[in-house]
């Protein structure tokens, strides 16, 4: 038996499934003091690592005055408060680095046609692997 | 309650803490134990609770008679108590007893290694790989001098046989107590390899609160 499996970690259910290429806003909790405070993150899921492990990560590109900025989220992490599917993307590889090169409008990703899940609720979208559209 | 307790190791793996932190874990399969005996000063000259762990499939006759009142266990153990009337032959004891942030002592078996080199066992750096060195890549350097003292001194470090020895590790923090699944979270490594068994040890001290 494997440890990993043992633990069946509890994931949040907060986080709906997406994949990369989805735009997705992450909220964040930030601790200020005793203060705690929810900031969101928006952008482009570059990458997702590491399945379902605990240690599983996925990466957030977002441009900000024409800097890109890249954000690693655990899934598992508790200071993950929740994420929203903004829209989904379409696209043809698992790892997106190659955006790191575009800029404007050459950066952008086509939207994902949702034909097969139209009427169906969100949630229930079938989990990881990468559709290929 | 008991001071020790006995569990198999599942692997390890990491938790998240409230506060954001990572912690590695070893998940350990903890329990459920069994009293099997209890040994007072009249009876054994002294006194301790015999714990057993894991279901012995076969007991030969002798081990059918000792557990008789008990599970039949292929782990035997035995524990000092604080206090023993609270025990009885035959009581079956949950991880429960555990208290995540309570510090414990592992005692396990660690992975044998066999016949190991110096670089190994005791950490040696071994020789050059370069500058026209050859065959001195992992040897152990100079064992000595020479006439005087004519021999190798005792003690030496060199190769030899390596793990499969008892080995400690103290104050390994309980990060989680699962007593539906009988898991024990603790955190950082312990000797042997998965499904070896542990021996866990209560200090009785408890974890700083993390910051």
């Amino acid at each position: 038996m494997d440890a990993q499996q043992l633990l069946k970690l509890d994931s949040n259910p907060k986080i709906p499934s997406f994949i990369p290429g989805d735009t997705v806003k992450v909220n964040v909790r930030i601790r200020e003091g005793d203060r705690e405070r929810i900031q969101a993150f928006q952008g482009v899921v570059i990458r997702c690592r590491h399945g379902n492990d605990s240690g599983a990560t996925f990466t957030v590109r977002r441009m900000s005055g024409g800097i890109g900025i890249e954000r690693i989220f655990p899934f598992h992490s508790p200071m993950v408060d929740s994420v929203e599917v903004i829209r989904q993307g379409a696209v043809r590889r698992a790892k997106l680095y190659y955006l790191r090169e575009l800029r404007g409008r050459a950066a952008r990703i086509k939207e994902r046609s949702t034909f097969f899940q139209r009427g169906a609720p969100q949630a229930e979208e079938p989990a990881q692997p990468p559709a290929q559209d | 309650m008991l001071q020790g307790y006995l569990g198999k190791k599942v692997g390890m793996t990491q938790v998240f803490r409230e506060d954001g932190n990572v912690v590695p874990v070893t998940v350990v399969q903890a329990g459920p134990c069994s009293v099997t005996q209890i040994k007072t000063k009249e009876k054994d000259g002294y006194e301790a609770v015999q714990v057993g762990f894991d279901t012995l499939k076969k007991p030969n006759k002798p081990m059918s008679g000792h557990f008789k009142a008990s599970q039949p266990s292929r782990h035997v153990r035995e524990f000092k108590a604080a206090d023993l009337s609270q025990l009885q032959v035959g009581q079956r004891i949950g991880v429960g007893i555990f208290t995540p942030g309570e510090l414990v002592d592992v005692i396990a078996r660690t992975k044998g290694r066999g016949f190991s080199g110096g670089m190994k066992r005791h950490g040696f750096h071994g020789g050059p790989r370069t500058h026209g060195q050859s065959d001195r890549a992992r040897a152990p350097g100079s064992i000595g001098a020479n006439t005087f003292p004519g021999r190798i001194m005792k003690g030496l470090r060199m190769a030899g046989h390596y793990g499969d020895e008892q080995v400690t590790v103290k104050n390994l923090e309980v990060v989680r107590v699962d007593p539906e699944r009988n898991l024990l979270l603790l955190k950082g490594a312990v000797p042997g390899a998965p499904n070896g068994l542990l021996t866990i040890r209560r200090t009785g001290k408890s974890a700083r609160v993390a910051g």
